[in-house]
C-alpha cells in the first residue's frame, strides 16, 4: 500500500472539509473494497476519510412502508434488521448472502452503491426497489444512479447518505454465487410494487454493470409466474464473459435466476 | 506517524498505544507492533479468515482494515480468549475434536466460531458451515471442525456422543 493519510469525520460537515482539504482524498466506509485495492496499489489516495462514525448516515428507519437505510449500516445490520424484515424480507436475505460474516461486520449498503461493482447484490435490489439515493446534495433515482462498470452519477467529494425506498407488494433475490469469491456470477431482483409495476434487476451478468430487463418486467406483469420468464429472450451480446463463465452461460443464468426469484417471492 | 490505541484483550485503550504509519494494517499493529503473533495472515487479501479479531464484539478480517480505523475500539485476539489459563470451550473443543492439522487456520477459524455460537446458539450443521465460509482450510476437509462447534454447542459434549 503506498502511503496515506487517516482521518475519522465526527460529522457530515466535517467528511466534507475534511476532503476539500486533502489533496487526493477517498471517503472509506467497511473499506471492505477499498483497502484490498489500496494493498493491490490500484488506488492510492493521499487521505481516507473514514465515515463509519458519522451518526447522520447510521440507522434503519421503517415507517409504514417506507423504508429509509443510513448509508454507514453494515451489510450485518441490513440482514438482521427485525423491522425491514417485516416489510421487505428480500432485501435482508440479500445483505445476508454477501461475502461472509466478516465482511459483512465491516461493509456498508453506501460503499456497496457508490462502488457499483458489476457483481455487487445491492445495486441489483435498489433498481428493482425503485429506490432513491440521497447525498448530502440531492436525491437521484436508482435508474438514473447506476451508470455501467464501477461508475455512478456521483461527483467528485459527493457523499451518499441515505437509501431509500418503499417495501413492494412481494419480491425475492436469487443468486448464483461465484464459489471462490461469493460475488454474484448473476442475481436477479424481482419486485411485484402492484398495479402492473414490476421490476426485474440482473447483477453478475451483464457487460456493463446492473441493468433492468424490461422484457420480463412486461411478462410477469401479465403473469406473474416462474414459467412467464422461463422463455425470455436474453440477448448474449450484453452478457459478461470470463473464467467464471462465457456469455451462453450468463445468459442462461439469467433465465434461472429470474425463475427462481419469482418462485421464491410466491 | 499516527497514535493508535485500542482496548486489547482486556487491556485498556490508555494501555495500549504506540505510533504508527497510517497505512499500518490492523494484523501488522497486532502482530508487529504488540507482538501478539497468534493472529495469522494467510491470504492478505480478505480471502482466508485466518487473521480474523472481534473488534467491539464483532468478528472482522484485520488485513483488510486500517489500525487507526479500529482507534477507540475493544479487540479481541486469539491470546484473549483463554482464561486464567484455562482454554476457551472452543478452543478445548478443538483440540479434543482434533479440528486442526497445521493450525495455521485454526486462530481464525476459533474467534469465527465463538461468534457465529454468540450470535446463534442453536446453529444447524448447515448454518455453522454457512457461517464458516469466510474461514479456509487447507488441512482438514472441515468435518472435525464442525464437529468441535457442535461439542462446544453441546456444552463441551463430543458431537457423536
Ligand atoms: C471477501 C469479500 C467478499 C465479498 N463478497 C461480496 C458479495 O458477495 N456481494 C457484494 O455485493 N459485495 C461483496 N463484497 C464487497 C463488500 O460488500 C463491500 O463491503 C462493499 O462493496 C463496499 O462497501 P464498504 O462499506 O466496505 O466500502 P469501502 O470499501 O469503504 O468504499 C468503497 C468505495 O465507495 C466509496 N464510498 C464509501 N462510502 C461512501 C459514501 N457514503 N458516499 C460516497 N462514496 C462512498 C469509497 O470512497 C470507495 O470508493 C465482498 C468483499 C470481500 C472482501
Ligand atoms: S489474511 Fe486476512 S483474510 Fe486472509
Ligand atoms: S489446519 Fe491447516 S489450514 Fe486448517
Amino acid at each position: 500500500m503506498y502511503s496515506t493519510n487517516y482521518h475519522r469525520a465526527s460529522s457530515l460537515k466535517d467528511a466534507q472539509a475534511l476532503f476539500k482539504k486533502a489533496g487526493d482524498g477517498k471517503f472509506v466506509s467497511g473499506g471492505q473494497t477499498l483497502l484490498p485495492t489500496m494493498k493491490q496499489r490500484l488506488a492510492a489516495p493521499s487521505d481516507l476519510i473514514d465515515l463509519r462514525h458519522v451518526k447522520d448516515l447510521k440507522g434503519i428507519k421503517v415507517s409504514g412502508k417506507k423504508v429509509t437505510i443510513g448509508a454507514a449500516t453494515t451489510h450485518a445490520e441490513v440482514a438482521t434488521n427485525d423491522k425491514i424484515v417485516k416489510v421487505c424480507p428480500a432485501i435482508c436475505s440479500l445483505a445476508s448472502h454477501i461475502g461472509d460474516p466478516a465482511v459483512r461486520h465491516m461493509g456498508t449498503i453506501g460503499g456497496s452503491i457508490a462502488n457499483n461493482d458489476p457483481a455487487a447484490d445491492y445495486p441489483a435490489a435498489m433498481m428493482a426497489l425503485g429506490a432513491t439515493i440521497h447525498t448530502n446534495k440531492r436525491q437521484i433515482a436508482a435508474d438514473k444512479f447506476f451508470k455501467g462498470m464501477f461508475e455512478t452519477a456521483l461527483k467528485d467529494g459527493e457523499i451518499i447518505t441515505a437509501v431509500e425506498f418503499s417495501a413492494p407488494k412481494k419480491a425475492a433475490y436469487s443468486k448464483y454465487p461465484n464459489p471462490a469469491s461469493r460475488y454474484a456470477m448473476c442475481g436477479v431482483f424481482v419486485a411485484d410494487h402492484g398495479k402492473g409495476d414490476v421490476r426485474v434487476a440482473v447483477t453478475g451478468a451483464g457487460n456493463d454493470g446492473v441493468f433492468r430487463h424490461k422484457a420480463m418486467e412486461k411478462a410477469l406483469a401479465a403473469d406473474w409466474s416462474p414459467e412467464a420468464v422461463a422463455s425470455a429472450k436474453v440477448n448474449e451480446g450484453d452478457m459478461l464473459s470470463d473464467i467464471h463463465g462465457n456469455e451462453a452461460y450468463r445468459a442462461n443464468l439469467v433465465r434461472v435466476m429470474a425463475k427462481r426469484a419469482v418462485a421464491a417471492a410466491g | 506517524m499516527s497514535t493508535v490505541s485500542t482496548a486489547v484483550n482486556g487491556k485498556s485503550v490508555e494501555a495500549v498505544q504506540a505510533d504508527v504509519d497510517p497505512r499500518t494494517l490492523l494484523v501488522e499493529f497486532i502482530r508487529e507492533h504488540l507482538r501478539l503473533t497468534g493472529t495469522h495472515v494467510g491470504c492478505d487479501t480478505a480471502q482466508c479468515g485466518a487473521c480474523t479479531v472481534h473488534m467491539n464484539g464483532r468478528a472482522v478480517k484485520s488485513c483488510s482494515m486500517l489500525a487507526l480505523q479500529a482507534q477507540g475500539a475493544d479487540v479481541t485476539t486469539i491470546e484473549g480468549l483463554a482464561k486464567d489459563g484455562a482454554l476457551h470451550p472452543m478452543q478445548a473443543a478443538f483440540h479434543e475434536c482434533h479440528g486442526l492439522q497445521c493450525g495455521f487456520c485454526t486462530p481464525g477459524m476459533v474467534m469465527s466460531s465463538v461468534q457465529l455460537l454468540a450470535d446463534n446458539p442453536k446453529a444447524t450443521e448447515q448454518e455453522i458451515r454457512e457461517a464458516l465460509e469466510g474461514n479456509l482450510c487447507r488441512c482438514t476437509g472441515y468435518h472435525n471442525i464442525v464437529k468441535a462447534v457442535q461439542q462446544c454447542q453441546a456444552g463441551g459434549v463430543p458431537a457423536n456422543a
